[in-house]
């Protein structure tokens, strides 16, 4: 059991969850990801690792309640326990000194790409971020991500904070722009990365993306999460997640995302369905 | 010479029909006066092939005369001697490739049903009061970390247990057991007597971490540095192959080991109670004919598929299951293509697997297995209309141990090398034993590499301390 010290809502339906997992905590790098169920009956999932502290044994994960299992996750709290967190899983992000490094971040990600414009920074980088999101309520975290980047760049869907626009127009303009730009990071919604890399692509600029794909034991034993990268089939779980953008099957990603759609949707069914009477009995 | 007996007493099952839709155990055990009138058949010929032909020369004529002679708790003493997880032997070994090929009955067509006997015995026990906690030597002082949970290491962590040394499990799942927990379904051999197991391990003070991913979370080196006088490498052969064919990435197209794992170690099969989802095919092909395949069929009939294919390249002679579970496949209503291989998939709009386009082989000269190597008939190919296909066509070594670890040597096939006799590795203080070591073989034979990699591991601890 892993106990739960800290549980912020950064948004609504954006939490931080910090975790005690010293064994964890004492290896974790940055672009790594644990794995945890929430209880016995419950699903594995993968979490990216957003922060660590070697001293106080802790790690923190940021996630977005999409379906059961982030659900039910949301409504722990500090004192609460998982029953599984396993890692640090994947290969690290590489972190060098390129030169100039943009980091794009949409949704949950601006989170987890905290540590790799850290890390960055520190390797003596350039580091510029571009921070997207949906609307102003959705967004988080910004004068932490400002204080480790250079220069930060913020945009909103729907225009209401800061610039109006996807994540996709600023970095076109700053490959199209007169400083030299030598790396991009780009981790979100799937979507989001593929465009990134797409942007970049006519520029040649290697961009890093962080594939989700759908993950069992994340140890590289099921194959549940392969994906295809400049026509090989890789398991994102061990080889990855950090993968060449531009070589990417996206379409194969999305594809296999939804691989169990229906089942996902019966399961946060079933679940809405105990919470409400959870909720009568106790109003009773 | 009393007349010999060839009434092999049948095993009572749940009937074919029935069982094909539950997951509860399908051989349902001797009772007490079957297991007897099995035991009398056995003639206790002074050859005693039997021991030779058991991978860990366990004393059958000495259990089976204990129970010819009413006292089935001796015969769990006999049993005992050998192998500490006989309930699981029982249920799992070949033994029509090993002890029961060689019993001096099987030249006349009924050997004795050496692991029924064996079965029988480990549920006495755990219905009669369960193991006692055998005595352990003195503490040594000594430490040693052993890495999965699998058959191998339980039973090299027992032992080394027993000689008085502290023992450390790390194990990467959320749930100790290997292959016998996540791979062999509940219809094969409970879930809840494998527990019974690792718990025994537990009791004599064997520490179980869950969740600690060797060569992630810490490494050999680490271990090695940290307390740890020695390490025992148990960690199986986890990776699972796939065909290289096109169209292997559609939805619905699974390994094995992540069908059986969802079905299995995540109780899909009780979803949505359990959160964990698998796909239910109508028409699910598996491809392969070994225990994984097998078991891969039977659990997609389980959760309702109408039609299962068994797609094999070779012919029946070849096939590497058990004999058993053939059987009870067939049974069951599972369909067997022979002499047919797999050349692609095709998917729908949508990316899932809707058929397979397969060749028809015929069998020529034996390759280096010895088996007849199987060859395309020109122009036969045809399509099997399939919604799930299950890749059973073997494992490998995972890498991540190996790979984090220096001085290890693998071979060309992922395995670590190791001693043949005590495990031990070409690395200071490491010893591996089990699939790791052998490629995936069987629970008995992972055993017997765990019990003499213990052995060798103690004589070590015991000449360090001389020292
Ligand atoms: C390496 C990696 C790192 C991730 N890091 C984060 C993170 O830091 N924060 C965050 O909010 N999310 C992260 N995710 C995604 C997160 O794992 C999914 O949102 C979560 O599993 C959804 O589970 P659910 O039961 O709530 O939703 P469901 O209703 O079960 O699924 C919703 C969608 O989530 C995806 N999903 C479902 N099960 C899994 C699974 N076992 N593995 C991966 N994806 C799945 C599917 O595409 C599915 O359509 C990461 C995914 C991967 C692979
Ligand atoms: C579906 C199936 C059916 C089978 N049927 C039979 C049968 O009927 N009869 C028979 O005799 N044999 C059968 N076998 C084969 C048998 O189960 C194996 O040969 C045996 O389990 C090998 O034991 P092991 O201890 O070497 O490894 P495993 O049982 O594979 O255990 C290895 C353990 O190590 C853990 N591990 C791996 N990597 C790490 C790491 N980095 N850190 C920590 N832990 C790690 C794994 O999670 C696992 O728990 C079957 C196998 C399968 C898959
Ligand atoms: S070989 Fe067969 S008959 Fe002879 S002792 Fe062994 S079990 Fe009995
Ligand atoms: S999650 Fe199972 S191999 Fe990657």
């Amino acid at each position: 059991m892993y106990k739960i010290l800290l549980k912020e809502d950064l948004v609504p339906n954006i939490h931080l969850l910090k975790i005690d997992a010293p064994a964890v905590a004492r290896k974790a790098q940055a672009g790594q990801f644990v794995v945890i169920r929430v209880n016995e009956k419950g699903e594995r999932i993968p979490l990216t690792i957003a922060d660590w502290d070697r001293e106080e044994g802790s790690i923190t994960v940021v996630f977005m309640e999409v379906g059961t299992t982030t659900h039910r996750l949301a409504q722990l709290g500090a004192g609460d326990f998982l029953a599984s967190f396993i890692g640090p899983l994947g290969q690290p992000t590489h972190i060098d000194k390129y030169g100039t490094v943009v980091c794009v971040s949409g949704g949950f990600a601006t989170a987890v790409i905290m540590p790799i414009a850290r890390e960055m920074k520190a390797a003596g980088n350039r580091v510029i971020s571009i921070l997207g999101a949906r609307n102003k309520a959705l967004l988080f975290w910004e004068d932490k991500l400002r204080s480790v980047s250079d220069k930060l760049i913020v945009t909103t869907d729907d225009g209401s904070y800061a610039r109006k626009g996807l994540v996709t127009e600023p970095l076109k303009e700053l490959l199209e722009g007169s400083e030299k730009v030598d790396r991009v990071i780009a981790i979100g919604p799937s979507i989001m990365m593929k465009f990134c890399a797409r942007t970049t692509q006519p520029f040649g600029v290697k961009t890093i993306v962080s594939l989700n794909p759908i993950m069992d034991d994340g140890t590289g034993m099921c194959g549940g999460c392969r994906v295809s990268v400049g026509g090989q089939t890789r398991f994102a779980c061990v080889d990855g997640p950090d993968f060449d953008g531009h070589q990417v099957d996206w379409d194969l990603l999305f594809a296999r995302q939804r691989v169990y759609l229906n089942e996902e949707k019966d399961s946060f069914e079933k679940w809405k369905c105990a919470c409400s009477e959870a909720e009568a009995k106790a109003a009773r | 010479m009393a007349k010999l007996n060839l009434n092999r007493m049948e095993m009572p099952r749940q009937d074919p029909e029935v069982r094909g839709r539950n997951f509860e155990e399908v051989a349902l055990g001797y009772s007490w006066e079957q297991a007897k009138e099995e035991a009398s058949r056995c003639i206790q010929c002074p050859k005693r092939p039997c021991i030779e032909g058991c991978p860990v020369q366990i004393d059958i004529p000495n259990f089976i005369k204990a129970i010819q002679q009413n006292d089935p708790a001796e015969a769990v003493n006999v049993l005992k001697n050998k192998n500490s997880l006989p309930g699981i032997c029982g249920r799992v070994c070949p033994q029509e490739t090993q002890c029961e090929a060689v019993c001096t009955l099987a030249k006349k067509g009924a050997p004795v049903a050496i692991g029924r006997l064996e079965r029988y015995l480990a549920d006495w026990e755990r219905l009669n009061g369960g193991a006692k906690k055998p005595e352990l030597a003195p503490s040594s002082g000594k430490n040693v970390a052993v890495i999965g949970s699998g058959p191998a290491s339980l039973t090299a962590a027992a032992d080394l247990a027993r000689m008085g040394h502290g023992v450390t499990i790390f194990e990467a799942l959320h749930v100790a057991g290997g292959v016998l927990m996540y791979g062999i379904p509940e219809f094969r051999l409970p879930k809840e007597i494998v527990q019974t197991e690792v718990n025994f391990v537990k009791t004599l003070g064997v520490d179980i971490r869950l969740d600690s991913v060797v060569g992630k979370m810490i490494t050999i080196d680490e271990l090695l540095s940290d307390g740890y006088q020695a390490v025992f490498l148990g960690t199986g052969a986890g990776l699972p192959m796939f065909l290289n064919c096109p169209g292997e990435n559609l939805n619905g197209i699974y390994s094995a080991n992540e069908f059986l794992t969802r079905v299995n170690l995540m109780k899909a099969y009780k979803f949505p109670e359990y959160d964990t989802p698998v796909k239910i095919g109508k028409h699910v092909a598996v491809i392969g004919a070994g225990n994984v395949a097998m078991d891969s069929a039977r659990c997609a009939l389980r959760l309702g598929a109408e039609k299962v294919y068994i797609v094999y390249r070779r012919s029946e002679e070849e096939m590497p299951a058990r004999r058993e579970e053939v059987e009870n496949a067939k049974e069951e209503g599972i369909e067997f293509r022979l002499l047919t291989s797999p050349k692609q998939f095709f998917g729908d709009e949508k990316n899932q697997v809707k058929a397979m386009e397969c060749n028809q082989m015929t069998l020529g000269e034996p390759d280096e297995s010895g088996r007849r190597r199987p060859i395309v008939k020109p122009g036969s190919e045809f399509t099997l209309d399939v919604d799930v296909v299950i890749v059973a066509l073997g494992t490998t070594p995972n890498p991540l141990v190996a790979s984090t670890t220096p001085g290890l040597q693998t071979t060309r096939h992922g395995t670590v090398v190791a001693d043949e006799m005590v495990g031990k590795t070409v690395k200071d203080k490491v010893w591996a034993g089990g699939d790791i070591v052998t490629g995936a073989a069987t629970v008995i034979s992972a055993m017997g590499a765990g019990k003499r990699a213990a052995a060798d591991i103690n004589r070590f601890l015991g000449e360090t301390n001389r020292s």
